[in-house]
């Protein structure tokens, strides 16, 4: 009814090829662009970019890193924690370093060096595989995260060991620091996690992205057909790491502006990374949104229902929380491994469809 | 002899002892692993539960009082009695066997024929649910636990040590418990799966499921009964550590640190979990007393991982794991 793709006939391999072949969806898609773009900036205050958007839109970018990774390579890792610290505190570094260059142009650098590092850590999935290459990531978390504890100049030396973001402005603008008003950091963001999602889409439906799967769904088939597993592996982590840096540095410089790594950046940032596509959606881009949304609105909810409608203490809805994202995750992995994203896919197929049962 | 080289031997011994606990919770990863496949993270966590419940039936709280006192606004903490210790324990017992059972009938059932990363999220999952079901069950707060072990410096090495090096050692009497302790859990695992039938059975199992099945073995019986053992070692190694260090939340971690163990042993062998806790245990230790200071300290959050990755690189299934043979 109205979910249509009746009449829409293509007339070019270019048409048939695009991101969104269906009308509806390609308008739907304009519309959320237009809406993010050009109404939420008007409407929103300190508390909603600083309780829901920014965090939702940084993981967002997060997610889809990982996703990249494990949904879409089969390579899990539990080291985003990590990366998400070295994009952090290479941001800093540049920060500092160079304050004429724009914020801009240093997150992605900051991406970059994750980037590289992170290649380094994906080295030994070349040699072992499944959860002993899990178990290997970790090394990469606890390592790093002790690093940047440990090396004052990571930290340019501060008594505090904690790093905080300067002030820097994109258009004269301040984007960072203490002075910024609620809708600028939220654009910078958005536009990080727009041009992410557009660049890890057309990765993972190129050739690139086949080869990756090809490697998930059979290693040593893939390589049998010709897919290098050693280029195939390792850009997978390139890329990944290249946007968990760049949440990492968003995450530090944009949204808390000062943090101290091991609880910033600590195993459980890993493990809420990792939930958040298995909640989701694995080896889906629109996954990858769909989980963050949910575990960051899902803390907000029950805050809101337990502690400020109820009046429950706050530990104990911590507490909850815990079990309740415990649980998703069991029941999403038993009734729906493929997250969100599938039953979204699922109302689709029905939405077509209705309402004539075929 | 020179005083490093003393401290050194300190450190060693020390070394030795805290390697006996990580293997002791190494254990109960491989117990499951060789069993049901299942890598399971919320091993840690099955031994601060463990604890946790230890500690509550001991004191007499009432369980969930946190909750009920919210959600009805009563205020009611504990019953008024206590437990002895060994009756506690066995009690314990009684609740990891029915969570055993429990996570067998909800969760793993439905799981079967998973690839072994699928397993291994839901485990994560697993672990997230009981670390927010053990605080509202007892509460967050630190506990004391005491079960009666010994504890405090051992005199009489201090002594002898002290007649031979001019230097008395510092040895737990703890560890030293925690040490024998460690020997006949294995003792008496290393029987039971070779002398008891259901050992054999779990054995079986663990070669191959449809054989298994088709000479009549009951595995979800198996498999409950597994996860129960594997309770019992994490019963055993919540007392020691919440023993030695109070019971609270960072017990959990201690599966983080199992977990290069496993990869340095492999995680197929019992053995090697033994054999991988003492090499961790002393290399860490040694590490941190040779080398930390000149590089700023607390290196034992990683040295552990970074030794099992280099490990692993050049021998992906470790010191005695089997060899990992992959078929198209």
């Amino acid at each position: 009814m109205f979910y249509r793709e009746a009449g829409d006939f293509k007339t070019s391999y270019q048409e048939d090829n695009q991101t969104f072949p269906i009308k509806f969806d390609r308008y739907r898609y304009y519309a959320v662009l237009f809406v993010a773009f050009a109404v939420i900036p008007f409407m929103i205050n300190d508390y909603w970019v600083n309780a829901i958007f920014l965090p939702f839109l940084i993981y967002s970018i997060a997610a889809i890193g990982l996703n990249i990774l494990v949904g879409y390579t089969g390579q899990v890792s539990l080291g985003t924690g990590g990366f998400m610290a070295v994009g952090a505190y290479a941001v800093y570094k540049l920060m500092t370093a160079f304050p004429e260059v724009s914020i801009l142009i240093h997150v992605v650098l900051a991406g970059g060096i994750t980037a590289i590092v992170g290649m380094l850590f994906g080295l030994p999935s070349l040699r072992i595989k499944g959860f002993y290459l899990a178990v290997a990531t970790l090394a990469a978390q606890f390592f790093l995260v002790w690093l940047f504890n440990r090396v004052p100049w990571f930290y340019n030396y501060s008594a505090s060991g904690q790093i905080s973001a300067p002030e820097r402005t994109v258009a004269g603008i301040p984007v960072t620091g203490a002075n910024t008003e609620a809708w600028a950091p939220y654009l910078v963001c958005l536009v990080f996690v727009t041009l992410s999602a557009l660049i890890a889409r057309n990765l993972t439906r190129g050739a690139v992205g086949r080869r990756w799967m090809a490697i998930r769904d059979m290693d040593i088939a893939a390589e049998i057909i010709g897919v290098n597993p050693l280029t195939a592996k390792l850009t997978a982590f390139g890329v990944s790491s290249f946007f968990v840096g760049i949440a990492g540095a968003l995450f530090f410089a944009v949204y808390l502006g000062a943090v101290e790594v091991g609880e910033a950046f600590g195993i459980n940032k890993s493990f809420l990374v990792l939930f958040m596509i298995i909640i989701g959606g694995l080896g889906s881009i629109f996954g990858s949104f769909a989980g963050a949304a949910f575990l960051v609105l899902l803390p907000v909810f029950l805050k809101n229902v337990l502690v400020g409608t109820l009046g429950w203490p706050t530990d104990l809805a911590a507490h909850l929380e815990f079990m309740i994202v415990g649980g998703l995750i069991i029941t999403f992995l038993i009734a729906e491994p493929h997250g969100l994203a599938q039953l979204w896919r699922v109302a689709k197929e029905k939405l077509r469809l209705w309402p004539f049962p075929y | 002899m020179s005083d490093t080289l003393i401290f050194s031997m300190e450190v060693f011994l020390n070394g030795l002892m805290a390697g006996v606990l990580y293997a002791l919770v190494a254990l109960g990863f491989v117990l499951i692993y060789k069993a049901s496949g299942i890598f399971n993270y919320a091993q840690g966590v099955m031994a601060l539960f463990a604890a946790l419940t230890l500690v509550g039936i001991m004191d007499g709280q009432v369980p969930f009082s946190h909750l009920i006192n919210a959600a009805l606004g009563t205020d009611i903490h504990h019953f008024g009695w206590h437990v002895p210790a060994f009756i506690g324990i066995i009690l314990s017992m009684g609740v990891m066997v029915i969570l055993a059972w429990i996570v067998q009938k909800v969760i793993f059932r439905h799981l079967v024929g998973q690839e072994p990363i699928i397993l291994f999220m839901a485990t994560i999952g697993l672990a997230y649910f009981m670390e927010g079901l053990g605080d509202i069950m007892w509460g967050s707060d630190i506990k004391k636990l005491d079960v009666g072990l010994p504890q405090g410096i051992n005199i009489a090495i201090d002594e002898a040590t002290y007649g031979i090096f001019g230097y008395g050692f510092f040895i737990d009497n703890l560890d030293i418990v925690a040490t024998i302790i460690a020997a006949l859990l294995v003792g008496v695992l290393v029987i039971f799966s070779q002398y008891t039938k259901q050992g054999r059975a779990m054995r079986a199992v663990a070669d191959d499921h449809q054989a298994a099945l088709s000479v009549g073995i009951n595995l979800n019986f198996i498999w409950v009964m597994v996860w129960s053992v594997a309770g019992f070692v994490a019963l055993v190694a919540g007392i020691m550590w919440g023993t030695k260090s109070g019971v609270q939340f960072s017990l959990s971690l201690i599966a983080l640190k199992a977990l290069p163990v496993l990869m340095l042993g492999g995680f197929t062998s019992i053995p090697g979990a033994i054999v991988g806790g003492l090499i961790i245990g002393v290399g860490e230790k040694m590490f941190e007393f040779l080398i930390g200071p000149m590089i700023g300290g607390a290196t034992e959050n990683w040295f552990a991982y970074v030794l099992a990755l280099i490990f692993l690189v050049f021998r992906p299934q470790g010191l005695f794991g089997e060899k990992i043979i992959e078929r198209v």
